[in-house]
């Protein structure tokens, strides 16, 4: 047999013909990585080099943002740095939730894209011990008015219905919306939750001198290969060649692997010392990352890696990302044991190195040394830049004063809002999901937040997914703050309280100083929301260069939050419940449009500074909201945020039992129907608890005007009262996505 | 009584069917590999839902193949009550136990919702329990659409092996059918889901009715 090394290019020939260009890494980067051997790399080395100190796995851009989040709290079992955080919630248990994007490989192949996104945090969940309950997507697409955006966003939702429906966990909530700047770089971003017994919690950590290294789950194919430098390089024109970088996912595969390593961790205790996914570059990033964090080293053999083509270099090997693999750290003399139960499931489960002492990372193919490397070299010595960072001219002087929205036909301005794809229904979306398998899923799709009971518990648990990047391409340190206050918001609203959060951070290419301001200014917003509202970060990633022939998608940090029910019967919906009950508004309405759905309704953009935002009102009305609901006084409950008011109480009747409606006074300027002002909850209260309530929420609370059984909302202004048809406002708000999708 | 739950790699919804017969319906369950290849001490089995060998080939073509069929297949001959739920329904169709075939929804989509069905066979042993003729139960499967062809429609209809049919036909299911039995009546494969509906708190409680029916016939029969 030819030794396909052999094809490869010397040492020498990779400093003269410089191929790491194309994998992203800089020549001094290069240069760097001579310095540490104290020689030339040879091919193999190179790219591991390449692959590891990329943005997606060294985090050498973000790194000095991330490092200033708020990531500590009682709560807070495990935060950031393993496969996923980990927070408490009592009994014993815990819950255990990451979020991450797969922006590029679905912005070239959709369908597997988003499928593989689903797949790779699954197995970052059961990589830290918990039984995966649920997962959630959040989703950007640029506006439904051109065939190959249609043919993304069906692409992507079909993915991830599929691996879903058929790993069999519940897809149970999240987002989409909409904007033209998304329309060359969508973003995908899911986000997993599972639960463990506090007992059963994993690291992905290769301790142990002489302990076996083994590879469990699908063969190792060229799929895949340097995705994770593909996800750190902007797009063009041409970026669709790079098609063999997006790898192609098996749920069924996945399936099989998440019950065997559930089994492994929750039975095997002896004999299991850490696991983790192969996700992002593959096997080089999960073995050299176990060692590193366990401060050892690792020899693997990578002629025993089942493969399923011919003929594949070291190269090729260790970059692949196939999936549905994970990496076991075994303790010596019980191989046998873990071996036996992947069999079982049908799954491959190899021996393919060892733990060695000496921080050294090595592999042999075919009798030869192809790798030898410190191997902190790889992973914790990765460069770290601390970039410049410029206001970008957008925000330097922006127009001060608040779009004042056109509102001389209500109805009619209502009825085209109801019909802007982010606002919409977006049944057509989750109506393909299995938002129920695994029956324990009590609030579904379509309400705030969702919400599944924790079986044999009174415990629930809420999670949602949100993130209004208008709002920081705007303004984003304010932005941030609301992206955080309204994903804990929404959790309030399902009574639950907000434990900790996870995130995406997707923006554009971080070498360019405007693009790094939005970053940090933005984190910056975040940690100030995580701190007040005690909502740590625990896990997440980074997702930079989402940028199309040189324009940045608007900055969007997607925040994944989770909260804790402490009884099931304090579960709210956002529904109206019967006619008579008190329409309550919670919270301050201002003038909040720069940035609102109106305003790009009615100018087509948006723009205009972002309007005032305070975060101890957010923390206190929350607070109070949470209280009112635990004491039982509460009949749905509605967080106030795109669209406004007006929107807010139409999805309340839309999701009611019988078509109920509402009146309302509203003695305000009309227009401010519509405004986006944050910290605010539509709030239903039965009369004969409406005492308790306004004597508990005190000002906070305006009372509005009641339900009716009629499917109207009748709202009297100061002058004129405005009927609007909720009939046909609900078959408008139904039918735009569908419509625009043919 | 004691049910099988049968699990092939895939299954997805043994556990819920587990936990409905054993959680709610205080009957005893118990989950049965696809190696296994006894039934004995069984007396009913429980196909349940999921993507049996990731539907690979076509749905339920590659699990009819799997060691356990052969004493499923028997303990239906026997007489013993089987019950085959979405991806159960379309294993039994495979193994030769149920007429029919199921094929992709009208729709080219998954379809995940509550859906209305008639009671058009309330006389059976899985239906015997229902005091009314209209229920709601869960949907979640992307090849629902029930074929068959006209004579054998009319041979069920004849029989009264239809059991269930959708009010609003979401799949493009021949004579609207959401569930029959086999000419003697102890195997039912349907496509909604009875096992998600059997708490309050998760919404429906329709499909406690079709349980308790199988347990009061084998009790009966016992």
């Amino acid at each position: 047999m030819i030794n396909p090394t052999k094809l490869e290019l010397t040492p020498e020939e990779i400093k003269a013909q410089k191929p790491y260009l194309a994998w992203s890494m800089t020549d001094s980067e290069y240069e760097l990585a001579c310095t540490m051997l104290g020689r030339l790399p040879n091919y193999t080395e190179t790219g591991l080099f390449a692959v590891m100190w990329s943005e997606h796995c060294s985090y050498k851009n973000s790194k000095p943002v991330l490092k200033q989040f708020h990531t500590t709290g009682k709560q807070v079992l495990q935060g950031p740095g393993e496969g996923a955080g980990i927070v408490e919630i009592g009994d014993g248990q815990a819950v255990v939730f990451k979020a991450e994007s797969h922006n590029h490989p679905s912005a070239v192949e959709p369908y597997e894209g988003a499928a593989t996104g689903v797949g790779g945090i699954i197995r970052d969940i059961f990589s830290m011990g918990a039984q995966p309950i649920a997962v959630l997507d959040s989703l950007r697409f640029g506006e439904l008015d051109n065939p190959r955006t249609k043919y993304l966003m069906s692409q992507v939702v079909k993915g991830i219905a599929d691996y879903g429906n058929c790993i069999g966990l519940p897809t149970v909530g999240g987002e989409t919306s909409f904007d033209a700047t998304y329309e060359g770089n969508p973003l995908v971003n899911a986000m997993c939750v599972g639960i463990l017994d506090q007992k059963d919690m994993q690291v992905g950590q290769a301790k142990g001198s002489d302990n076996s290294i083994i590879y469990v789950g699908a063969k190792t194919g060229r799929d895949g290969i340097h995705g994770a430098t593909f996800a750190s390089e902007e797009f063009s024109d041409d970026t669709e060649s790079d098609r063999s970088a997006v790898q192609v996912g098996d749920p069924f595969m996945e399936k099989l692997l998440m019950d065997a390593c559930v089994e492994v961790v929750r039975h095997h205790k002896e004999a299991l010392v850490g696991i983790q996914d192969m996700g992002a570059a593959g096997l080089v990033s999960s073995s050299a990352e176990m060692a590193s964090k366990a401060g050892t080293g690792m020899v693997l053999n990578l002629d025993l890696v089942p493969v399923r083509e011919s003929g594949m270099t070291p190269y090729e090997m260790m970059l692949s990302e196939s999936q549905e693999r994970m990496l076991l750290c075994v303790n010596q003399g019980y191989e046998q044991e873990i071996l036996d139960v992947f069999d079982r499931f049908g799954l491959d489960a190899v021996k393919i190195g060892h733990v060695t002492t000496d921080k050294a990372y090595r592999l042999y193919h075919q009798g030869a040394l192809v790798c030898d490397v410190p191997v902190d070299d790889l992973v914790s010595n990765a460069p770290v830049y601390h970039r410049p960072k410029q206001v970008p001219a957008r925000l330097v002087a922006p127009e001060p004063t608040q779009f004042q929205p056109d509102v001389t036909d209500l109805a009619k301005t209502f009825y085209q809002l109801l019909a802007q794809p982010t606002i919409a229904s977006k049944a057509s979306i989750y109506g393909t999901y299995d938002t129920q398998v695994r029956t324990n899923t009590v609030v579904k799709p379509g309400s705030d937040a969702a919400v599944l009971r924790i079986r044999g518990t009174k415990k629930a648990l809420a999670m949602d997914m949100d993130g209004n990047a208008r709002y920081i391409y705007l303004d984003p340190k304010v932005g941030g703050a609301i992206a955080v206050a309204e994903a804990a918001r929404n959790l309030v609203a399902a009574g639950a309280k907000p434990l900790a959060m996870t995130d995406c951070l997707n923006y554009g290419n971080p070498e360019k100083p405007e693009h790094f301001y939005e970053l940090a200014t933005s984190a910056q917003g975040m940690t100030e929301a995580c701190k007040m509202l005690d909502t740590p970060v625990i896990s997440g990633n980074v997702s930079l260069y989402n940028e199309t022939n040189g324009q940045a998608i608007y900055p969007t940090p997607v925040v994944g939050m989770v909260g804790l029910i402490k009884d099931t019967k304090d579960i709210q919906t956002l529904a109206f419940k019967a006619a008579g009950d008190l329409v309550y508004l919670v919270g301050q309405t201002t003038a909040g449009f720069n940035g609102s759905e109106i305003q790009k309704l009615q100018t087509g953009k948006i723009s205009g500074a972002l309007f005032d935002f305070d975060l101890q009102a957010e923390a206190d009305n929350q607070a109070v909201m949470l209280q009112a609901i635990q004491a039982g006084l509460t009949q749905g409950v509605h967080d106030i945020s795109k669209g406004g008011l007006l929107t807010a109480l139409a999805e309340s009747s839309f999701q009611s039992q019988g078509h109920l409606g509402a009146t309302i006074d509203w003695d305000l300027d009309p227009a401010w129907l519509f405004s986006e002002s944050q910290s605010r909850f539509l709030v239903t209260v039965k009369p004969a608890q409406a005492a308790a309530f306004e004597a508990l929420l005190g000002a906070k609370a305006q009372l509005l005007g009641e339900v009716t059984a009629a499917p109207t909302l009748t709202i009297h202004t100061g002058n004129a009262t405005e009927i609007i048809d909720l009939n046909q406002a609900k078959a408008i708000w139904e039918d735009a996505i569908p419509c625009l999708m043919k | 009584m004691r049910f099988a739950v049968i699990v092939f790699p895939g299954s997805n919804c043994d556990e819920d069917m587990y936990h409905a017969v054993v959680d709610q319906l205080g009957e005893s369950a118990q989950l049965l590999p696809h190696t296994a290849t006894s039934l004995a001490g069984f007396d009913g089995v429980l196909i349940p839902g999921g993507f049996s060998y990731g539907d690979y080939l076509r749905c339920g073509a590659i699990a009819r193949f799997s060691p356990i069929m052969p004493a499923i297949i028997d303990f239906a001959n026997q007489g013993g009550l089987v019950l085959g739920v979405c991806n159960g329904f379309q294993v039994l169709t495979e193994a030769g136990l149920l007429p029919g075939a199921l094929h992709e929804n009208t729709s080219l989509e998954f379809i995940c919702k509550d859906t209305e069905l008639k009671i058009t066979n309330p006389n059976t042993r899985f239906t015997s329990a229902y005091t009314t003729d209209t229920i709601t139960l869960p949907i979640a499967h992307g090849e629902g659409n029930y074929y068959c062809d006209p004579d054998t429609l009319a041979q069920m209809q004849a029989n009264g092996q239809i059991v269930f049919t959708y009010t609003d036909n979401p799949n493009g299911s021949v004579a609207d059918i959401a569930g029959i039995t086999n000419a003697q009546g102890n195997v039912l494969g349907m496509m909604p889901h009875p096992e998600r509906a059997v708490e309050a708190l998760l919404g429906l409680t329709d499909g406690l009715g079709l349980f308790e029916s199988m347990a009061q016939a084998t009790k009966t029969a016992l």
